[in-house]
């Protein structure tokens, strides 16, 4: 078996006294599109926070491309291709989207650092960026300050942001969040359209998105992975059903 | 390549859409043509116009920190001050060349802002606020103590300065001084205009936009964040230089908490992150300042305080702000 593009090795955090994460195990083989879902609270965000850095895990261990990198900064994480989107909004509210694509990408090519020399100089940054925002439908809109820009369009400019780093392993916290149940069929379009040589994570609500974009499904409850199978085997689990249906009569 | 091919683009090309916001304009030109206007029109305000220069290169270097990274700072006279004891101290000593002093002043300036940025970038907000003070309240403490060295609150005497270039005596009308600050700023301008423009000074705006952000799309920002606080007091510390070397003295207030607060009122007034801010904000507050203590001693706080207030309310992006919004609303109906 070859190395898995992402694992996790029994990682475990706790807020005070609430587990948040437990012994979580996972494994993404490369160009996986594994969903994770489970109820509100069940440490989905907390584990793609671990994952990323953005929160110290206080045991186990995250291996990306088989190398441990549970020590490393997340800049660092995201320079060897571990990226990630936010649930909620977390963009440059007054920067233009081809600006903020054009430092996403300045960033990634080592260029960002650099005070003399003017950025429309950088014709293959700004080539690159503005390319990324046409396969994303944002082309005619990229001038605008982003805090201009439609809800829709804040949710493709995250995938935008992520893109831009040349992801190897891609990690979408509720790419759909806030969007209309009607639109978000367009916005998983953009997540469908992803090279398949990038490794997705998603974490999505839907369950009619999770079963038409996810070959794997992760459940997590209560900080814990209850199941992992295919969208087959998670739509016949008992225990699964349970957690879902049967929160009202106790599962 | 993770993303498909951008579509046929033609004539058109994306970095345009870049190359306007750091196209040189005309008002610009205009801006530093009017700085040689004190020359022919007003040769005995050529002493208050060399302290504008120097204010407004002050405020410039506050401008990358606060305006454009989004950090705030209450004590960046510590570099200031720093700057000009250096320059002082420099040509009391013995060694009163300006352009050497002004090196010197800088090299120490940034060796400060080297030594302090290792705090600076483990705080944030209210923090920060307190620890830029408490630094400079330091300085300020120590430069008072070590009376033998700096002459503590009588102001460094006996600092006497050569020639500028071994041509132009620092005379009383303060022509070589208004000159030799006007080029150090203006040159100081290009340099950090040029920052701003750049890929870095896209990074510190991204910085100020979202911070939370950065580590997401792979920046450093902490290392971001120490390099810009040592160029700005880098050149913090060339404007207290060019004060001491011009005024050939140094008064304690340099250092002082006054000191600080001015300055970050000036930058507010003309307008942050705008890059001309730094200079409109100099320019209105010492003239009104000029203007009015002449009629009013006392009261020349209670007019700036009212000053103040009036444009926070009204104008939230300060005086260049507001002349943005009006010439935006004016293009518009045109």
């Amino acid at each position: 078996m070859s190395t898995p593009a992402l694992a996790t090795r029994a990682l475990d955090k706790n807020f005070a006294s609430l587990v948040v994460a437990r012994g979580i195990e996972i494994s993404l083989p490369k160009g996986a599109r594994h969903a994770l879902i489970g109820p509100n609270g069940a440490g989905k965000t907390t584990l793609i926070n671990l994952i990323t850095g953005m929160v110290r895990p206080d045991g186990g261990q995250i291996l990306l491309d088989g190398d441990d990198i549970t020590g490393l900064e997340p800049a660092a994480r995201v320079k060897r291709g571990l990226v990630r989107t936010f649930q909620i909004n977390t963009l440059f509210p007054n920067l233009s989207a081809l600006e903020a694509v054009t430092l996403a990408v300045c960033e990634r090519r080592g260029e960002a650092g650099t005070w003399w020399r003017s950025l429309p100089t950088y014709n293959a940054a700004i080539e690159e960026a503005y390319g990324i925002l046409a396969t994303l439908m944002l082309a005619a809109d990229c001038e605008r300050p982003t805090r201009q820009l439609a809800y829709g369009q804040q949710r493709l400019l995250e995938i935008a942001l992520a893109l831009a780093a040349r992801p190897k392993v891609l990690l979408l916290d509720e790419p759909a969040a806030g969007v209309p149940k009607d639109e978000s069929g367009e916005l998983f379009k953009a997540v469908a359209g992803i090279s398949s040589d990038i490794t997705v994570l998603f974490i999505e609500h839907d369950m009619e998105l999770v079963f038409r974009f996810a070959t794997r499904i992760i459940v997590m409850v209560s900080g814990a992975i209850l199941v992992e199978g295919t969208p087959a085997e998670i739509a016949a689990n008992q225990r699964v059903r349970d957690v879902y249906l049967g929160q009202a009569h106790h599962g | 390549m993770s993303v498909t091919a951008a579509p046929a683009i033609g004539t058109f090309n994306p970095r345009d859409l870049l190359r306007a916001q750091v196209k040189w304009r005309h008002l610009e030109t205009l801006f530093w043509l009017a700085t040689l206007l004190p020359f022919l029109v007003a040769p005995s305000y050529l002493v208050l116009g060399s302290q504008i220069a120097i204010a407004a290169l002050f405020a410039l270097s506050l401008d990358l920190i606060v305006g454009y990274s989004g950090l705030v700072s209450l004590g960046h006279a510590a570099f200031f001050g720093f700057g000009a004891y250096t320059a002082g101290l420099l040509a009391k000593a013995g060694w009163g060349e300006p352009i050497t002093g002004l090196m010197a002043a800088a090299i120490a300036a940034m060796v400060l802002g080297y030594l302090t940025s290792f705090i600076i970038v483990r705080i944030s907000h209210f923090a920060l606020i307190m620890v830029t003070l408490g630094l400079c309240l330091l300085l300020y403490e120590v430069a008072n103590k070590a009376h033998w060295l700096t002459g503590g609150d009588d102001g460094l005497q006996g600092v006497r300065m050569w020639p500028l270039l071994d041509m132009f005596r620092f005379d009383l009308y303060g022509r070589t001084a208004y000159a030799y600050s006007l080029v150090v700023l203006f040159g100081s301008f290009l340099i950090l205009r040029r920052l701003i423009n750049s890929p870095f000074g896209l990074s510190l705006r991204g910085i100020r936009e979202n911070a939370r952000r950065m580590p997401a799309i792979g920046s450093p920002s902490s290392n971001r964040i120490r390099t810009v606080y040592i160029i700005s007091g880098t050149f913090a510390g060339i404007a207290g230089g060019l004060l001491a070397q011009t005024t050939e003295f140094v008064a304690l207030d340099a250092l002082s908490f006054q000191r600080s607060a001015e300055i970050l009122v000036m930058l507010v007034l003309g307008g942050a992150g705008r890059l001309y801010g730094g200079l409109v904000g100099a320019l209105i507050f010492i003239v009104a300042r000029d203007q009015l203590a002449d009629m009013n001693p006392q009261y020349w706080y209670f007019w700036l305080g009212l000053l103040l207030i009036a444009v926070i309310v009204f104008l939230p992006n300060g005086i260049l702000g507001g002349c943005a919004r009006l010439l935006a609303r004016w293009r518009r109906r045109a």
